[in-house]
């Protein structure tokens, strides 16, 4: 219909057609000039806090000096990237991202899931609001709290560590002061903090399938578990697919804030990702121009990565994330 | 239809709401020790070992310390002043950009959403960023800690949807009545979209609240610390040396050890205690988020 009406038009005036790309313009400007205006304030907030940073990368190229400004600094061509690609760093934090971000992946997005799964199980509603409520709480800590509390609690006198002395885990020492432990506290207590706030989403995806097709499926014989094959988790898959493609869109992008907040030099070793190697290199050693080559590498790998995972999904089948 | 409910599936349900019982317990204990602790004699605490279920010899000497602290008070005031600008500049800039967005035969709108969505995937990192700001005079200004974060795109696009569903022919009214953009936004549009506002300043609350890095960066003089940063300063870097004033050694051996968490509670009761009233809203923000354009 709105096919044909817009065909129509323009069969009626082919002129509109003719008209050039200058001429539209200026048409388009007379009619919306004031909108233009109106978003102005937002163009310039874009170009200043994002574009401008995004020109200034380009001091990953330059020897930046503080005398000579952005702008200014010598050319030293690829320099930086080389010294990084080179350095014993770069397998230490690349390979220390993507453990991070696999641990996070494996055991960090089934969590919410499995949670959703259970809560639709409850009929009891003011029990499952309680519940949902509760579980929700640690997403509005702030992450330093949240890494404070964690600090305390695994500290050579600490709740966690104490719990775990009696059943004879660990000796009572600093947690965080074992390298090897770095991993499991990063991941588990990334665990608690999101577990119930990430299950809002399946949670919403359980209630939108059609209760019939429980129905359906129970008159053809199938038991609880078969039913949850059959019919539960095809019908929350849609959503699953999206989320486990944002997350592997972001598995290059470790935040650095929650780990320079639980890190020290005796993690280092296995804890430092790429975002926190910038930080560090760059913001406490004021290596601005080597910081922000490995900082750009990083963020030329992520946008590639989200790009090729939304392709990826847009070619499988699956809705895309834009 | 109503099957009578087998033993294998009364067992079933029974395991399972013990499980979500321990889930709830696990996530809530740890804010519970914290508020427990924060109430209990210093020593008894350190000399206490495990699980805690009542405040040990129970007393608010660590409360007295905290609010006696000169950097608590300034970094709480410091936190609602940037929580207050911050989020209405926020809910203003989300709301005219989204206006822009949803407004019909603009030529340039698809490339400037561009501009705009492509910010979402790349930045200049770090370095750059923080020279720029420094070389912008944003240093120790608290501006710095409002304005990099006030827009963001998701906002932008849950708040133009809401817009899309308004009824054309409202505003096409107030047109014909000679109505600019700014009274059609501020007469017709804001009072429509209130809910979605409501959503998107309790994030911008909660995120302007809780945010603690750009502080660290920016932010060098002690008097415009934000709390969080005082936070950080006493829980991570283990700093209580200035967090105790006029107390003798002895007395700061003793509230050291119970002010980490009388500053926890502090700073997040507000949050937690208000959370649970506002959960609907937060709730939905989730969802229009996740139904995107």
């Amino acid at each position: 219909m709105a096919n044909t009406a817009s065909s129509a038009a323009v069969n009626g005036k082919p002129q509109v057609l003719k008209e050039s790309y200058g001429a539209r313009c200026k048409k388009d400007f007379f009619i919306n000039w004031k909108l233009y205006l109106i978003f102005l304030p937002i163009l310039a907030f874009y170009i200043i806090f994002n574009y401008i940073p995004m020109y200034g990368a380009i001091i990953a190229f330059k020897d930046f000096s503080p005398q000579y400004g952005i702008w200014g600094s010598h050319w030293v061509g690829i320099k930086h990237f080389i010294d990084f690609f080179t350095s014993p760093d770069f397998g230490r934090i690349l390979g220390n991202t993507l453990t991070i971000s696999f641990s996070t992946l494996i055991f960090g997005f089934p969590a919410p899931i499995i949670l959703a799964l259970m809560l639709n199980e409850v009929k009891h509603s003011i029990f499952k609001r309680t519940i949902q409520t509760i579980t929700y709480m640690p997403h509005f800590v702030s992450l330093v709290v949240v890494c404070g509390i964690i600090k305390n609690f695994v500290a050579d006198t600490g709740l966690i560590t104490s719990l775990l002395n009696s059943v004879g885990l660990v000796e009572k020492t600093d947690l965080l002061g074992k390298k090897e432990l770095f991993v499991p506290i990063y991941v588990i207590t990334g665990i608690w903090q999101e577990i119930g706030w990430g299950s809002i989403i399946y949670l919403a995806a359980l209630s939108g399938i059609n209760m019939d097709l429980y129905e359906a499926a129970s008159i053809d014989g199938a038991g609880r578990w078969r039913q949850l094959f059959a019919v539960t988790l095809p019908g929350i898959m849609p959503t699953i697919v999206i989320m486990l493609i944002l997350r592997v869109g972001h598995i290059m992008g470790v935040g650095f804030e929650k780990i320079i907040l639980l890190y020290n030099p005796l993690t280092y070793e296995r804890a430092d990702v790429i975002s926190s190697y910038v930080y560090r290199r760059g913001l406490m050693e004021f290596n601005f121009s080597y910081s922000s080559a490995v900082g750009l590498f990083n963020s030329v790998i992520n946008y590639a990565l989200i790009i090729f995972t939304n392709w990826f999904s847009r070619r499988a089948g699956e809705s895309s994330i834009w | 239809m109503q099957i009578k409910e087998s033993i294998g599936r009364k067992v079933f349900l029974g395991i399972n709401a013990l499980i979500l019982l321990a889930v709830a317990i696990a996530a809530f204990y740890p804010l519970l020790y914290v508020t427990l602790a924060s109430f209990s004699n210093a020593s008894q605490l350190m000399a206490h070992d495990g699980v805690l279920l009542r405040p040990l010899a129970p007393n608010i000497e660590s409360y007295r310390a905290t609010f006696r602290n000169s950097f608590i008070l300034t970094g709480y005031t410091n936190s609602i002043i940037i929580l207050v600008i911050g989020t209405i500049v926020s809910v203003v800039a989300t709301t005219v950009a989204a206006y822009f967005f949803s407004r019909k035969n603009v030529m340039h709108q698809k490339t400037l959403m561009k501009i705009v969505m492509f910010t979402m995937f790349f930045n200049g990192g770090l370095v750059p960023t923080y020279l720029w700001m420094k070389q912008l005079g944003m240093m120790d200004n608290l501006l710095v800690l409002i304005l990099p974060t006030c827009l963001n795109v998701t906002n932008i696009l849950i708040m133009r949807t809401a817009m899309y569903g308004i009824p054309e022919s409202l505003e096409e009214n107030a047109r014909l009545d000679g109505a600019g953009h700014l009274v059609v936004l501020s007469k017709i549009i804001v009072p429509l979209v209130m809910p979605t506002m409501a959503v998107i300043a309790l994030y911008s609350a909660v995120g302007y609240w809780n945010s603690w890095f750009n502080a660290s960066i920016y932010i060098t003089k002690r008097s415009l610390y934000p709390l969080q940063l005082v936070l950080r300063e006493i829980l991570i870097q283990n700093d209580t040396t200035k967090m105790i004033d006029d107390v003798t050694i002895a007395e700061q051996a003793q509230v050291s050890e119970t002010i980490k968490y009388a500053v926890i509670v502090v700073s997040t009761v507000p949050i937690l205690c208000l959370y649970p009233f506002l959960q609907k809203y937060f709730v939905n923000g989730v969802m229009i988020g996740a139904v995107k354009e």
